[in-house]
This record gives C-alpha cells, structure tokens and sequence, in this order.
C-alpha cells in the first residue's frame, strides 16, 4: 500500500491552531522537517476542516479538526519505496516528530499536547486500498506491526477513505 | 505522484465518454512525454492549460521564505512550461457549466480533493471548481475520474472559451423571463473544442441571464453575455459583447436587443470567429474581445458579426437541441407543502431562514444557499451535501459566483431537517449574500500573480464581521465585499459596493501590503457599474476602513439610498477623504506588524525579492512625487464625473508622465524637458532594458504611458478618458512596484 494517512489526536481542543502559521513558516526557514517544504496554508475559516496546513512536496502537514477532533495529519503524496510497514513507519515517524516540535514551539509550548496513545491510520488512496472489510484486514498487520499490542478499530462510512483508529 | 494512476486508466479504459476517454490517453502520454523532456516547454505550457492544469504559486522553484529567497530543491530538473518546475504543485481547473452538479459528481469531487490535493475543493468566481497542490502527473487519472461522471476539464484555462456561467437559480426565478439552462448548455457544449475558438489571442467568457434587473450572471463583464428576452411571444436573447473586468474594466456594449433562440448558437460562433481572426493575438495585454470592439466601435463590429454569420455554413447543431428545451425542466424529489409555524423557532434557523432561503416561484418550494466561507468545502462536507441533494432535492445543486452552492426545489416544510442537517456539517452558517459573504479570489496564497493575500484579508473581514452580523443595520448588511490579490480583478472587486484590489508601497525601504478601496460598483442589474479606486489603504488597515465606510454610509445616507447611489451622491473627492488617514503606514521599528501580510508571518516582499534595510531613513523625494501622481489620477476621475472629459484625459496623462519623472529623477538624477522627452527617456531608461517590466504582465504599463502619450493633441471620448484615467493608475501601482523592486536590490 502507498499514501498512508496517519493522525496524532490532540488531548484536548482547546489550543489555539493559529499559532501553526508562525511555526510552519520557522520550519520552511529552518529546514526543521526532511524533504522540500513549499508553503502554508490557512483553513482555519473551514469548520472541522485542514486547518493550518505546511505543503511538502512528499505529503502534508495540518494542524487539521477534522471530524471535530485537533491533531496533527501527516499525509504521503509521492510514491515510497519499501514494504508497507516501512511506509507506514515513515508516516507515524514524520507526524510524531512534527508533533515533537510543534509541543516544544514557543507558540504551543504547554498549550498543545498530544496524545500518544490515540492515532489513526488511513490509506489515501481508494484504488489501492478501497474501504472494504478485506482491505482492512490486509491492513491490520501492517498497523499491528507499527503499533503493537493497541487496540484497532475500522471506522468511518464505505465513501471515506479506509480509516483504522489505534487506540 | 499516485501509485494508482495506472489502475484509473486501466479500469475506466473504453468507459469514458469519446472523444474525452482518447484525448485523456494522449494528454497522459504528453504528460510522460514532457517529463522526459521530448516536448517544448511553451507547447506543454499551452496543453496543459487547455486541459485546466495551471501554476501555482513558486513552481519556479523559488521561494521567499522571509528571511531570503530559498531555492526548494525538487527531485526533478525537468519542467512543465517556461520557468515552472515538473514537480511543483499545480492547480487544477474544473469547469462546472452553470454550475449545474449532480450528487455523485460532489462525492467525486469529495474523493479528489482528498486524494490528490489539500482536502479542500474551492468554488472560483465563476462556477468552477479548483483543486490545489495537484502533481501534475497525477492529473490525467484526475481527469478520467471526473469524465467518467459527466465532468470535463477541457478549455478550463488557456486562450479558449472557459466555462460559460449562468444564473443559479434559472428556472425557478420569480423575476426571470424564461430558463436559460437549456440554452447555456447547448453553447457550451456546441463551442467546446469547436475548430472556430480554437485560434483565440485570450480567453473568452460566456454569461447567460434570465433578468436584465438582477445579478444573475453579470452579463456586462462579460465577452459575451446573453439575457433571456421574450419578443412577441418568442424567446430570444439580448446579446452584450465585450465586457471585461481586468486591469481595465470594460462594460459590455449591445450587440443585439433581440436574437431569436435558433441564432444564438451561430451568432455565438460569428463572435467566436471575428474574434479569432481580428483579435490580438502578439500582446496579450490588449488581446481580449474588448479591444477588437473598441478599435472597431460597435457598429463596425456589429456590421463584421452579421456578414461573418451570413457565411456560416449551415450545421444542423445549431438547433438540435431546441426540442430537448422542454426535457430541462426539474422535477422535485419531494412534494410541496409550506413551512409549517410549530411555535418559537431556533433563531439560528431564522436567521439562516432570511438570509439563504429564496422562496421559488413554485409555491412550496426553495432555493437554500449554502455558505462557503471563502468558496472553501471539504471532501465530507461534500459527501454530506451529496446525501441532502439526494434526500430532499433530486440532485439539483449548483454552484454560484459567490462561491457558494445553492439546492434548489427544496420543500418549504423540510428546511428545518435541511439546516439541522447542514449545520452539523459546519454548512449551516447564515449570512449568504450579505457582507459576511465575502468573496476572494486565490490572490497571494496560490496564485502566481498574486500581489496581496486577498484570502487571508477576505477570511479576516468575515470572521470580524460575522462576530457581530447581526448588530449592523440591514443597509450595512446588505453590502457586497469582494477582494482581489491584484489588479486581474479575479475577485470581481469592481462588481462590488466595496472592493479591494492588492497592491504594494514602499515604506523605508521596505514594501508594505495594500489593497486599492474600490467603491460603488453594482452588483444587480448584471453587474451594471463598475466601482472607482479612491486610494490604497495597508493591508492591516482595511478592517479599520470597511468599518469607517459602513459607519459613513449608515449616517449619512439619505432614505432607502443604495451604497450605490450613496457613492454617487457624495462623489469620490468626499470618499476618499472618509480614509485619507487611514492611508498612512507606520515606520518598521513602530509596528513591524504592517509589515507582514494577512494570514502569514513572513516580512512582506513582491517578487520574492527581499527587503531593504534602510528602516528610519528619511523620506525620498519620489515617495512623495508619486503620491502627488495618485492625487492627480483621482482629480482626472473628479473632472470626468463633472463632465470636464478634455481636463480629465490631460490629468490622467499628467499623472502618467509626472510617474515617468519621478522614477527617472530617482533613478537617474535631475531629469526635465517636455513630454516627448520624459517618453523618450523613460522609454530607454526603463522598458527598452525591461527594468519596468511586470513580472508577469511584462511592458503592459509602460505601454499605456506610451499609448496615451501618442494620443496628445488628439479628440478624447468619455470611454477613451475613462479607460487612460485606469491606465493611469495602473501605471503608478507598475511605478510603484518597479520602485520597491529596485531599492530591493540596490539595498541587496
């Protein structure tokens, strides 16, 4: 599988994303994230919607509250190499360590938390991975092997992207 | 790009519709092609536009990240046009003829939005869709996505006929004469890909109206804009030619107050045809159907029109589709039945009620607006207005030019379910059509022309306004806000009772954030009058300036007087004077806020070209001669709306050549002498070495300048004088920036 989707959940949402501009904008002047970072985006305008999001041009970070939940979204554009479990591992790796830096920006710096037992996973792409029973339960293992021992859950209606949320 | 490209073209291989299923085949392998370098940059420049892939913002592969220009480092050298890199994000394009959207095409779009841009789809100004941060190798499985639901993306950009608007709620208007669907669909489709528009110089907009008194589709900026008219019981339409908004805005003129139904497509094509052959097609700053007009004048164009028509080989296309006319009409998905008054009622859904909900002509039945805070949706807001389109209307939604998206034949007695429904998607804000409303084109946030984050503007004056909505007197509520990133007027600034326009001052040595304050144009009437600028105010200040106008004109104005009528009234020497002081820009070290635009934390630049560092330094000499030149294209407007047309072409000019003088005095030191030889100067110092050149717009204003300088001496018309007093100061913002652009880098 390629795209992987992966969201780290906020504790709680209350912080305000706003401040995502500031440090999105640092992270392009300061090469903070690997790969080519493009541009920012505000959202914020859009209910339950991407938020503050940083373009890159391997995938997207935002700051996002979609289905009314804060977190940080990382989501893979380009084509990896490797097996699905490396895919997956970059995915969780690159949002974890986006989250790391955002936790220790002086904009958020005690106001955003996040939440390392709740994530989800999804697959940004419906040829590859169309929201079927089977597909997740190709997936699972995938996810299993990332997150070990957590609790899985398929989530979402058929037209959504597959979605598994690790608890 | 998408691991799943394959799979779309092998699984929707012979399903598509033909011609559309081979073209996408080669446009994939022209796509693949390029990448390898085997096509040249200008001819895939121009396909790709043709099939709605356009830049973006920084797909040269620079960027000023604020601190310096920063090169982004993409994996491939190749291009995919002249200076734009292959693996840039690009937009994409999607024509939506009228609007007009059924469900499954929302989910599709839903899917796209998620799959291959941001997870937003945005409506545009008109009726289209864009996706943003597209890969362009992934477009063509994009597009077959799209085909496979009846969606096409052909001649949504590039020098063709873009997708033809129509009124949103045709057919179930009470004002209208008659539906002009049906008639909007058969032009679309009789002149998509027609051999005859093919040899355009510029794009070419097509409008269709129901009422000539409403907004409905703003025939007058448009090429050509057709209004449904009934003659003797006949439907026929009112053709307007050679509308434009742009840098100079053009009202469109008659062509005829009556064509029968059965010549509009013809007619249609002897327009399409005289504009190909007589068009610019060399300088594309004068090639738009307006010019061909005003260098003809009406009546020769009218003439050329007719015989071009009379030579037409007759095609039976022409009038196939009348007998499907009647086969438009919609059917509702539920029976009517009127709202019923169950007791005090949620004020959300009152409010909402009043401001989105347009009662049909069809007793029972409704039109529901829903709002799109800057045309913006997601992919499950999406699905979601799929589910309603389905539930309580038979898939008729359509788009609007004030990005939102409208469901028509709602039963009366189901809007409460409708808006609970809507509001739990974050789609049930009110306010549609009123200031909250504002309108924005993409400006600096994607857009390669960008001057001015109109967005980011546009997303702050809605968010301040909404907080207290419902506080402002029904007249303030009322008025129309649209804001562009720059002078292209993609955000139909002029249309609007107040509009901005993006523009840039220098400051000390470093550029500030403008918008130009565009005042009393009209909405209604099809966009019947085009608003004047009356000063730029900075970006940071505009919150400041909507609310000093609004304040103005509730004091001010006489009973039931539209801001209009208003701003007639008052003339443009007392409005300008409302803001005067709010025109004026903190030094750097005072409030380095002013600064930086709307929505970004970078020090503000043009061009990506960095700023000075001389802060605190004294005033030059030409930041005060230009303001002079700005004072003097405003009193050109003064002596033209006082009829004094001589006076008023001779300042406008001045303005101009007192522009020219200040950048060479700057530049060059001591510069006198007379008009010719400030011309001939200018011309040497500053176009012939392209120091003046726009980016993008290239020598356009230094033309202007020189244009008007070659009509000294001779008889000015009021068009004439109304469109040099535009140049005019389009060529003082063209000063403006090559100024801020050359103390950028002698400062570097």
């Amino acid at each position: 599988m390629q795209h992987f989707k992966v969201k780290l959940f906020a504790v709680t949402n209350e912080a305000a994303i706003e401040g995502a501009i500031p440090v999105f904008h640092r992270w392009i002047q300061e090469s903070a994230l690997p790969g080519v970072l493009v541009d920012v985006a505000d959202y914020q305008h859009v209910p339950n919607g991407p938020g503050i999001i940083l373009v890159a041009h391997d995938g997207i970070y935002s700051l996002d509250t979609f289905n009314g939940k804060l977190g940080l979204t990382y989501t893979r554009r380009t084509v990896l190499e490797g097996s699905d479990l490396e895919r997956l591992r970059q995915a969780v790796e690159s949002v974890d360590r986006a989250a790391a830096l955002l936790e220790a920006s002086p904009e958020f710096s005690g106001k955003l938390l996040f939440d390392r037992s709740r994530w989800e996973v999804a697959v940004n792409d419906r040829a590859l991975a169309p929201n079927t029973q089977d597909t997740y339960l190709a997936l699972k293992p995938v996810i299993e092997g990332v997150f070990p021992g957590r609790a899985l859950e398929h989530v979402g209606e058929r037209r959504e992207l597959l979605r598994v949320a690790v608890g | 790009m998408k691991a799943s490209n394959s799979y779309w073209k092998e699984s929707l291989a012979g399903k598509l519709p033909e011609p559309l299923g081979s073209e996408l085949d080669r446009y994939d392998n022209e796509v693949q092609l390029k990448k390898q370098g085997k096509i040249e940059d200008k001819v895939f420049a121009e396909t790709r536009l043709r099939r709605g892939s356009y830049g973006q913002r920084y797909d040269n592969g620079q960027r000023n990240d604020g601190k310096a220009v920063r090169t982004l480092e993409y994996p491939q050298a190749a291009t995919k046009g002249p200076n734009t890199l292959f693996d840039a994000p690009g937009m994409q394009r999607i024509k939506i003829p009228y609007g007009g959207m059924n469900a499954e095409q929302l989910e599709v779009m839903g899917e796209l939005a998620e799959e291959y841009s941001d997870g937003i789809a945005h409506v545009t100004t008109r009726q289209d869709f864009q996706l943003h941060f597209i890969h362009i190798e992934d477009a063509p499985a994009l597009m077959r996505r799209l085909a496979a639901v009846g969606i096409t993306t052909r001649e949504a950009c590039g020098n063709t006929v873009r997708n033809v608007t129509g009124c949103p709620i045709a057919g179930v208007c009470k004002t209208e004469t008659f539906d002009v669907t049906p008639y909007a669909h058969a032009l679309t489709y009789f002149l998509l890909g027609h051999p005859d528009c093919q040899g355009f110089g510029r794009k070419f907009k097509i409008s269709f109206s129901g009422c000539r008194d409403e907004a409905c589709a703003l025939a007058h900026m448009h090429d050509l804009g057709a209004i449904g008219v009934v003659r003797d019981g006949k439907r026929g339409f009112e053709v307007l030619v050679g509308g434009g908004l742009g840098t100079v805005p053009q009202q469109a003129k008659l062509l005829s107050d009556f064509i029968p139904e059965e010549e509009l497509l013809p007619t249609a094509q002897a327009i399409c045809r005289v504009f190909a052959r007589l068009g610019e097609k060399k300088n594309r700053n004068t090639a738009r159907l307006k010019f061909v007009i005003q260098k003809l004048g009406i009546e020769e164009f009218r003439r050329v029109v007719g015989e071009e028509r009379a030579i037409l080989t007759p095609d039976p296309l022409w009038t196939a589709f009348l007998k499907d006319v009647p086969n438009y009409e919609e059917k509702p998905a539920r029976p009517p039945a009127l709202l019923q008054i169950e007791g005090a009622r949620d004020i959300g859904f009152e409010r909402w009620r009043k401001s989105n909900v347009y009662a049909q002509r069809q007793e029972g039945f409704a039109t529901v607006t829903v709002s799109l805070p800057l045309g913006d949706i997601t992919a499950d807001q999406l699905r979601k207005l799929a589910d309603l389109a389905r539930t309580y209307v038979r898939d008729t939604v359509r788009t609007t030019v004030e990005q939102n998206m409208v469901l028509r034949w709602v039963s009366e007695a189901d809007l409460p379910k409708l808006y609970a429904e809507l509001a739990e998607v974050g789609l049930g804000e009110a306010g549609a059509g009123t200031i909250v409303d504002v309108v924005a084109c993409p400006g600096t946030d994607t857009c390669k022309l960008g001057i001015s984050s109109s967005r980011g503007l546009a997303g702050e004056l809605r968010s301040r306004l909404a907080a207290k909505q419902w506080e402002l007197d029904e007249a303030v509520r009322g008025l129309h806000i649209k804001v562009s990133g720059c002078f292209n007027s993609c955000g139909q600034h002029h249309t609007a009772d107040v509009g901005f326009y993006g523009v840039s001052r220098n400051k000390g040595g470093y550029t500030v954030p403008h918008f130009q304050v565009v005042l009393g144009g009209q909405w209604e009437k099809n966009a019947g009058a085009y608003g004047l600028a009356i000063g730029a105010v900075p970006s940071k200040r505009v919150p400041e300036t909507m609310e000093r106008i609004a304040s103005r004109y509730l004091e001010e104005r006489e009973a039931n007087e539209s801001f209009h009528s208003y701003i007639q009234r008052i003339g443009k020497a007392k409005a300008k004077l409302m803001i005067e002081d709010l025109m004026a820009v903190p030094a750097h070290d005072a409030d380095p806020s002013f600064y930086v635009d709307w929505a970004d934390a970078r020090e503000y630049t043009i061009g990506d070209i960095g700023v000075g560092e001389c802060a605190g330094e004294v005033v030059n000499p030409i930041d005060f001669q230009l303001a002079a030149c700005e004072r003097e294209v405003f009193e050109a407007q003064l002596a033209l709306e006082s009829g004094d047309v001589g006076k008023a072409w001779r300042q406008a000019y001045d303005s101009m050549m007192h522009a020219a003088t200040a950048l060479l005095s700057w530049r060059m030191k001591p510069v006198g002498g007379s008009g010719h030889e400030v011309a001939a100067n200018f011309r040497a110092a500053f176009f012939d070495t392209e120091l003046f050149f726009d980016p993008f717009a290239g020598g356009k204003f230094a033309q202007y300048y020189f244009d008007a300088h070659g009509r000294v001496g001779a008889e000015h018309g009021e068009d004439e004088t109304r469109r040099v007093i535009e140049e005019a100061q389009l060529f003082i913002e063209a000063t403006h920036a090559c100024y801020g652009r050359l103390s950028a880098q002698k400062a570097a």
